[in-house]
Formats: C-alpha cells, structure tokens, sequence
C-alpha cells in the first residue's frame, strides 16, 4: 500500500495541508502541518506566473522566490522531511515550467529520490500528459488530477485515464483561496465523481473554516486547505509553526467529528 | 477570410489536431478552462465552414477598419538606405500600410474575428490584457462596436507610461484594470486575464491579442491576421508582376508577422525575417525570445521563453510597450527551429533612429514596433541587390509612441 492510499484508509477523511516551499522557515512549518494532524501535504512549488492562485499564494510564490527558492531547494526540503516522517505523503504542487524544464524524466527522478509521493501540476491538462504523466507512472509517482466544475460526464473519463493518487475536485471554478462552493453543489459533485472512480476524492479550493472543512468531510475522502494556511504564514513570518498547527489541529477535529456524528 | 488549402507538404499545415506546432503550441491551461478551449475550437471550426461568418468579417474588415490596406513602395526611404549601400546594391523598400486601419494598428483585424466568434458562442461579457493598450483599444473598439461590457487588464506600470491609450479605452466604455502582481506589465495583466476567465467561464469570451496562448488561439489568430498577407500578395502580384524577394515584420508574440509571412510560407523563394526586440542589448536587458531564451511553458502554450535554469520567467524589456513580453507565438518557435524564417534582433536605439528615419523620408511617423521591422529593413536593403524587393509591415503608427519617443530624445513635450 502507498503512503496515499494509507493515508485515504484512515477511519476518517483525510486532511490535505498546503504550503508553499520557501515561503517561511518551511522544514518548522511541514512539521507543524503533521503535528496539528494533516494527513497529506501538499508541498507548492513557487512559479514567477502562478495564474491559478489567487493573491495569498500569489503573495507567497513571491516572497519564496525573492528569498532565492530553488527547485533544489524544494527537493531538499522533501529529502529531510521524508526521513523525519516515513510515513506521511508528500505531494508536490505547482506549474508545468518549472516541472518540465530539465524534461520530465529528470522531474520524476528526483521526486522519487526525495521520496515524494505525487505530483499535481496545474496547467498539464489531460491533453498534455505526454509532457509529464509517463515519466511519472514509469518512476511510481502517483499523477494527482483535477476536476473542477465544468468537467462534465462526457469529459471526466479522459481526466480519469491515467489518474492515481487522489482525484482532486476544485469545487469552484476560480483561483485559490477567495470563493467558496456551496455545500450542495461540493455533494452532487462528489457523488458524480464516485460514480465514476474508486479513488479518493479530495475536495478544495476556499475551505477556510472548521465548520467548512466538516461538512465536506461528511460526504469527500478529503479536505484541501491551502490559503489559509498560507496566510497564517504571512502573518507570523519566520514564527509560524505554532499558529499553523494549531489551526490545523481545528480543522482535524472538526474532520474527524465530522463522521462521527 | 476563405480556408486555408491543406496540401501535403506545406508549411501551412500546423498546427496538428491537438494544436501543436512541431513541438511547440498545445494546451497547458487549467483544467477549469479545458472545457472552454475544447468548445472554442469547436466553435472556431464550424465558423471555417460557415460563408456567413466569412461574409461578416470581411465586410467589416472593408467597410469598418478599411481594408484592403494600401501596398507603398518607399521611394524616398529607398534612395536615403542606398546612399549608403555599397555599388549596385539598395533593394527596393516596400511597406504593406496596416498603420491605416482604423485604430491605428493591426490589432483591430483579429479583434474583429474574435468577438464574432464570440458572439456565434453567446458569451456576453469580454476580457482582454494589453501592454501598451493597441490591443486594449482595439478590443474596447470592437466591444462598442457590437454593444458588449469590456473589462482590459493592463499591469499598473503600462497605465502609468500609456495614458493616452487608457483614457481611449475609457470613452470607448471598456473598465481598465489595474494589475499590481509581478512587475505589473503584459505578462501579469495576461495572467490576471487568464485568472478572470477561470472565475467566470459561463459568460466571459477572452480576445487574447496575440498569435499566441492555449489552442485554438494562435491558430485563429493567425487566420485572422493572415489578411494582411493575402492582401500584400496579391497586391504585389497586381502592382509589379512579382513577389517580394524578402518579408519582414518585427515580433512581441508576433501576430503582425505571422500574418504577414502565413500566405507566403509556401513561395520557396520568398525569404521572411522576424525582428525581436534587443532592447538595451542581447546581454542585458532585452524582450528577443529565441535569441536569448528557450522552450518551455506559459501562458497556454510551449515556446521559447526568456526564463532562468529553473523555469522562472524573467522580465522582458523593450522601449517598445507592445514587444516588452518574454515568450512567443508558438508558430514563430516552430519555423525558427525548420528554418523557413530567420530571426534576428533589434536594439532600442536602433528603432529610435529607424523611427525618425521613416518620419523624415516618407512623411510616416510608426510605431515603435514595426520602427524595429524598418531598423531591419534597412540594414538587409544594403546587402541586397538593386532590383531586389523587400516587404515589410507597417503594422501600427506612431502617435501612442510619441511621448516615449520624446523622452528618448531628451525633448519635453
């Protein structure tokens, strides 16, 4: 069993945590995401032209990128986060420049040598998967895809071929971090994708609350929450470890009640 | 606007069914968007099989922007490059007008194209990002035309040094706003394009300016912009009973150029050369995509990009706003790498002083894009023999430039 589908086997849904690479003193940081209870991470690679993010991980590619964020950098920081914990999956998230510069066999090389376990890249649409996707699966890197509101039934087979990991359902069609779906709309979609797919469905995009994160984990295998976790980054600067992961301990509880009830 | 012929073996072919050009073009765009490429080119292929809809652009092309645009032959700007050629050389300079269209530029003829197709989709609200603002008023432009809400995004930077063409966009009932992220120039006014159009992809057309972004864009950009070069072509042929021996046009994404060289490509002894824009030089900064960059991803599409190691864009510059972007059409990447067309670069002050050499031998002030095109024309002129024709595109005039160009110059106005 992989580290993912380990964590998605929990009896509760699991907590996807994002934070963007060099943003912040970073190794504190993944280390506050796994203590306050995330189950996946998700790892942001920064991107000069992040044209899928809204401004709090605009903000945030930023300033990692005037710190002098390298993609070595990156694969360092998942190298010692994976010894620190074997078990947690580390996802990596971000565009396809800076994945596919040095060709995608060298991209999948070192993330297996990193020990990362998947790979989410905004703008490689199924379309587009010759660029990334083989050389992935070839190094048992799992192709995290996304659905987002407007990929309806005809189209989502073609999102689903060569799919694994998770399938991640953008529940608004927009940037990161500013709307949030209505809970009735994230249920309908959700029970589409089931219908269609026996991976995870992990549902992101505007989750900011306890009570947001709960009610999605009633009816998703998993809440993304990336914004707000980048904010809280913002705000406490080199400082942050601790007010992230206490704000993710509240979601976590709120997520594992969820199911309870 | 007719079909363009496939035949084997041409180098009018591209791109291939998923949009590529050789290795170049595609459709690296959210999976939010995918969708709306998909219905685009959908969309896009059955106005190619509808009469009607070429009927309408042609008809507005004629009677709104004022096309077919005049075929000149720079007597004048002829003599002057030949006073200082060697014996016997000093080609003939001609220049396809685009700079007459209404608008000023030839960024009104895809302008057009795009928003009757956007109106054959039902979309009601419009969205386009500008540099220097040609694009932004000649979408605003179309957008009054046709009674449709026009919201251009233009980096907070441009709007400072482009007042002019901001105030024109104003009374043309567009909403200008302001991009503050990145360097606040076209990249980052795309980029906030791109983010408007995810976030409201029911209702919203994106008119994307140049011959580049996510499939089917620099394809149909491309065929609309084309009439330039079927006009010039036949003009030649109507005029002197020839082709032109060389095409020039300079290059920002390269719309003006492609439209130019696209009828052409097939005329084995028609030579093309794309002018990029060199900036303060090719070892500082500069805007020349294929000379000092390399393939990658952005923006929808692959092409060369200025960009580090790492795959992090970097800044372009150009004293010309409409060339300051950091890649390319995708096309462009791809008849670099067949060598159909040759490339080769432009400084600053070189298309200042080809600027001032149009004004004074032909009674012409252009802008500073195609002032780079000329800068070219006339150091190609000089090599080349007497009774030899070079082409090149006037593809915008000079009144946006003029307070650059004086603050160049040292003048105050």
């Amino acid at each position: 069993m992989t580290r993912l589908s380990a964590a998605f086997s929990k009896p509760h849904p699991a907590l996807v945590a994002f934070i963007t690479a060099g943003d912040g003193d970073t190794a504190a940081n993944l280390d506050a995401l796994v203590a306050g209870g995330a189950d996946v991470i998700e790892l942001g690679m920064p991107f000069t032209d992040p044209m899928a993010d809204g401004p709090a991980i605009q903000e945030a590619n930023i300033r990692s990128l005037n710190a002098g964020t390298k993609t070595a950098d990156i694969f360092a920081l998942a190298s010692t986060f994976r010894k620190r914990h074997p078990d947690t999956p580390l996802v990596l998230m971000g565009y396809a420049n800076p994945m596919t510069i040095r060709g995608g066999d060298w991209f999948a090389s070192e993330c297996n040598k990193a020990g990362v376990d998947g790979v989410i890249c905004v703008d490689i649409p199924p379309e587009e998967d010759p660029e990334l996707g083989p050389a992935l699966r070839n190094a048992g890197i799992d192709l995290i895809r996304l659905a987002t509101p407007t990929t309806d039934a005809a189209r989502l087979p073609t999102v689903l071929n060569g799919a694994s990991g998770f399938l991640y359902y953008v529940s608004v069609a927009g940037i990161t971090g500013l709307q949030v779906a209505a809970q009735t709309s994230i249920d309908e979609a959700v029970a589409r994708l089931k219908a269609h797919t026996d991976l995870p469905i992990a549902v992101g995009f505007g989750v900011r609350t306890p009570e947001q994160a709960a009610n999605i984990a009633r009816v998703a295998d998993g809440v993304v929450v990336g914004s707000a976790i980048v904010e809280i980054v913002a705000q406490h600067g080199a400082n942050a470890a601790g007010p992230v992961r206490d704000y993710v301990a509240s979601l976590k509880q709120a997520i594992v009640a969820a199911r309870k009830v | 606007m007719t079909i363009t012929e496939r035949t084997p073996n041409s180098f009018r072919n591209q791109p291939d069914e998923r949009g590529h050009f050789g290795q170049f073009g595609g459709r690296y765009v959210a999976e939010t968007l995918m969708p709306l490429v998909l219905d685009l080119e959908r969309e896009y292929r059955a106005a190619q099989q509808d009469p009607a809809f070429a009927a309408q652009f042609d008809d507005l092309l004629e009677h709104y922007v004022g096309r077919p645009s005049p075929l000149y032959y720079a007597e004048r700007l002829t003599e002057e490059v030949r006073k200082n050629a060697p014996a016997g050389k000093g080609a003939q300079i001609w220049f396809k007008r685009d700079e007459l269209n209404h608008t000023g530029a030839h960024k009104i003829n895809n302008c057009i194209g795009q928003i009757l197709l956007a109106i054959r989709m039902g979309k009601t609200r419009i969205i386009a990002e500008t540099g220097a603002g040609q694009h932004g008023v000649a979408t605003a432009t179309v957008c009054a035309r046709f009674g449709l809400p026009c919201f251009i995004y233009m980096g907070a930077k441009d709007i400072e040094r482009q007042q002019p063409n901001v105030f024109r966009m104003r009374l043309l009932g567009a909403e200008v706003i302001p991009v503050t992220s990145g360097a606040g120039t076209l990249k980052d006014a795309m980029n906030e394009g791109l983010r408007d159009w995810v976030a409201n992809v029911h209702d919203t057309f994106y008119i994307i300016g140049t011959a580049a972004g996510p499939h089917p864009y620099p394809e149909l950009v491309r065929d609309f912009q084309s009439v330039i070069g079927k006009e010039a072509r036949a003009q030649m042929l109507s005029r002197i009973n020839r082709l032109p021996d060389l095409l020039v046009a300079a290059i920002g994404g390269g719309s003006n150029a492609i439209g130019l060289f696209h009828p052409f490509l097939d005329d084995k002894d028609v030579a093309m050369l794309g002018i990029e824009a060199a900036g303060h030089g090719l070892n500082a900064e500069h805007a020349a995509s294929l000379a000092g960059g390399r393939p990658g991803v952005l923006h929808g599409n692959k092409t060369y990009l200025l960009q580090d190691d790492d795959g992090q864009i970097a800044e372009a510059h150009s004293i010309s706003a409409g060339l300051d972007y950091p890649g390319i059409g995708p096309e462009h990447s791809w008849l670099k790498e067949i060598g159909r067309v040759r490339y080769d670069s432009v400084t600053d002050t070189e298309a200042l002083a080809a600027f001032q050499l149009l004004c004074r031998t032909e009674g012409i002030i252009p802008a500073l894009e195609p002032a780079h095109a000329i800068a070219a024309v006339e150091r190609e002129a000089k090599k080349m023999d007497r009774d030899q024709i070079i082409l090149a595109n006037l593809c915008g005039r000079g009144d946006k430039d003029i307070f650059t160009v004086a603050e160049a110059l040292g003048t105050t106005i």
